[in-house]
């Protein structure tokens, strides 16, 4: 794995920056001084002429399973559902398990980058942006799913209250129609907030072109911005407006993705803690998938200093802390299946854990509650290889927590002679790993060419920033403290 | 290497690129509803017969009654096209020569029927019954329009899901008595009063479903 060559030389004097220091806040950027360095260390991934040969060979592998995908969709477009293993009882499985496993990946960007943003999280600065780009390709692999799963793809638009000839309008007491404006909705918003907040990054990008192309293709994205006292006004009004408009959505789209499953009859499925507890997972997988995707990003690209380990370890927490909910609420569950003495809602619990599907239910208890309670040890949070394996044990677990929950409910519902079992087909299992692909295409292209780091935002925590820092360099570091000043946003 | 710089006539195609973007959905979504709509794609549709046959001349002028030829409307789910022989009741001794009859009396001798073309189509899985109609009082022209008065038939209605909910929805203004169903100069929302319709549809128990299984079995 070649890295792109670090600048700084000072790469020695690291500090633990994990260590809390009782008066003093921990620095969130290390080594890099000036602004200028910050520029630079960002810039120049997307400014080298090569990118690192990983990304050569991730890209090329993420670019054939995207191709898969195509011909997955195509042959199914083209033959009908029957070339996935759906039956009846089990009519939504991978299709349904997949849809829901992205909206929730997608979650934890919307958090880091408006959540965290109205706490005044100033960690959130090193890794919000490509979270955000996150939130944004898994919600297009997302919305793939519904699209492709409807049967004749070509009345997919009737997904949309749209007047028509028919006077046939979508069911909208129906969930599955809150689904559509949810989802719509927050990728709309989540857009919109990736992009404004991009726009200052984007002008620096345009500045230090040297090609015409890139002069062009960044200053059109720039819209013009040239960094004025009232541009920089509007920009954080407009930023501040849409981390307000952001926040419900972290709430509300998974709570109606659950609803989904939630206002059904099904054993399993009619549960009143589906809401907050999708949301639960939604971050937990989320903060997942983010590990996974910072921790060789921040290798390859020479951004160490940028997204420290605290920044993981910090992502660790919130890991271990939803991962905890969602144990509650597996054990909440059961306690209401048994407390109910509805026999109906107690059998499909059992069947859970010890029915066909047993082992899906304790692959998902093991990814999702067990392993996790490793990030109670801080040299578990602060060990790199552990938690990239963990994101992706907790990625795994997210996924079949979707999956028990979708079929073993359908699979075994009320009536024994209606059950059978889900097998998935090649083409199940095709479309699973293309919609991967389609993700981390993209997420390679954003790696690429577009500002990884929200650098404005990053220099607004510096010490740098501080217009009461000493001016002695030498105490930079240790005199990091925060006075009120600003308000957290980008500088 | 010299910076780029936007020309300034640029600076227009932001407001343009947002217009077109908070349009463009608004302009799909009118597309779909009008554009695939029947209105646009069937109605109106004229298609040139083999035999220049008048529905102005026989159901007009003369006066015959659209069951002379459709026999089936009020007995089966399809109005029927008439027989050959059904003509030649007439013009065996009406204008036998005439050269826009040649095709008819040709099918007459050899046996094969004329080669009418459809007009008035439904999806295979769309079902209608003339019968259910006629018999209880949805005149011939309120979904063919003055077939009295067309020279050469034409689409008069679009025939689309929401053009028969909306008589389902509400039935009551094209109601008539079952004993004018055919006539043509009737038009039951100007000529019969609201208290005569209310009456006609408590008589025929007039409740159209709306139910999907109605007209999709």
């Amino acid at each position: 794995m070649s890295t792109l060559p670090v600048s700084n030389t000072h790469a020695v004097d690291i500090v633990d920056n994990t260590v809390e220091m009782p008066g003093t806040r921990a620095p969130l950027v290390l080594n890099l001084e000036t602004f200028a360095e910050v520029t630079t260390t960002v810039c120049r991934v997307a400014e080298s002429r090569r990118a690192p040969m990983a990304w050569y060979v991730a890209f090329g592998l993420s670019l054939s399973l995207l191709g898969f995908l195509g011909f997955c969709v195509s042959y199914l477009i083209f033959t009908g559902v029957g070339v996935w293993g759906l039956n009846n009882p089990v009519m939504w499985a991978f299709d349904i398990t997949n849809f829901v496993f992205w909206v929730g990946i997608g979650h934890a960007g919307t958090l880091i980058s408006a959540i965290l943003f109205l706490f005044r999280q100033k960690w959130r600065t090193g890794i919000n942006r490509f979270a955000e780009a996150m939130t944004i390709f898994a919600v297009i692999c997302a919305g793939l799913f519904p699209g492709i799963h409807v049967g004749r793809v070509w009345f997919a638009y009737w997904l949309f209250p749209i007047p028509n000839q028919m006077d046939m309008w979508p069911q909208f007491r129906s969930p599955l129609l809150w689904d559509v404006f949810a989802v719509s909705t927050y990728f709309t918003v989540s857009l919109v907030f990736w992009y404004t907040g991009m726009v200052p990054d984007l002008a620096t990008l345009r500045d230090r072109a040297k090609g015409k192309l890139q002069q062009f293709a960044y200053g059109l994205f720039a819209i013009g911005w040239r960094g004025s006292n009232r541009h920089w006004h509007r920009y954080e009004r407009a930023y501040l407006i849409l981390a307000a408009l952001s926040t419900p959505l972290v709430l509300s789209v998974h709570s109606v993705v659950s609803f989904d499953f939630a206002t059904s009859q099904l054993p399993g499925w009619h549960t009143t803690i589906f809401p907050p507890y999708f949301v639960a997972g939604a971050i937990f997988s989320g903060f997942a998938m983010v590990l996974t995707l910072a921790v060789p990003a921040r290798e390859l690209f020479g951004l160490k200093d940028l997204i420290t380990l605290r920044h993981l370890d910090n992502m660790n927490k919130v890991i271990l802390a939803t991962g905890c909910m969602v144990g509650y609420a597996y054990a909440m569950e059961f306690f209401v299946a048994w407390y109910s003495g509805a026999a109906f809602e107690k059998f499909a619990f059992v069947n859970r854990a010890f029915g066909q599907y047993w082992w899906a239910y304790w692959i998902m208890v093991s990814c999702n509650v067990i392993t996790p309670q490793l990030f109670w040890f801080k040299k578990m949070r602060t060990s790199i290889p552990m938690m990239f394996i963990l994101s992706i044990v907790v990625n795994v677990g997210m996924w079949f927590e979707r999956f028990v929950i979708i079929v073993t409910s359908l699979a075994n519902d009320f009536l024994p002679s209606s059950w059978d079992q889900f097998t998935p087909t090649w083409v199940d299992i095709g479309t699973m790993l293309g919609a991967f692909g389609l993700f981390f295409t993209l997420f390679l292209l954003f790696c690429r060419f577009l500002p990884m780091i929200a650098m404005a935002e990053v220099k607004a925590i510096m010490p740098a920033a501080d217009p009461h820092q000493k001016k002695d360099h030498a105490h930079a570091h240790a005199h990091a403290h925060d006075h009120g000043h600003g308000h957290g946003g980008a500088h | 290497m010299s910076r780029f710089s936007f020309p300034r006539w640029s600076n227009l195609l932001l407001p343009v690129v947002i217009l077109v973007g908070a349009t463009m959905p608004l302009y799909a979504a009118w597309f779909v509803a009008y554009g695939f709509s029947p209105k646009t794609l069937d109605a109106g549709y004229q298609p040139r017969q083999p035999i220049p046959y008048s529905h102005a001349l026989h159901a007009g002028q003369l006066g015959l009654d659209c069951r002379y030829c459709h026999i089936g409307v009020d007995r089966a789910a399809s109005a029927s096209i008439p027989a050959t022989q059904t003509c030649m009741n007439c013009h065996t001794t009406i204008r036998p020569e005439s050269p826009k009859l040649a095709k008819l009396i040709d099918s007459n001798l050899t046996g094969m029927p004329v080669e009418w073309t459809r007009i008035h189509k439904l999806p295979d899985f769309a079902f209608f019954n003339h019968a259910a109609h006629v018999t209880r009082g949805v005149g011939c022209a309120t979904c063919h329009g003055r077939i009295d008065k067309m020279e050469v038939v034409y689409q008069h209605a679009p025939l689309s899901m929401g053009w028969c909910l909306e008589c389902h929805r509400d039935p009551i203004t094209n109601l008539r008595s079952p004993a004018d169903v055919t006539n043509m100069r009737l038009d039951p929302s100007m000529d019969l009063g609201i208290e005569e319709q209310t009456r006609l549809e408590a008589k025929f128990q007039i409740a159209p479903s709306e139910n999907c299984t109605t007209c999709h079995r």
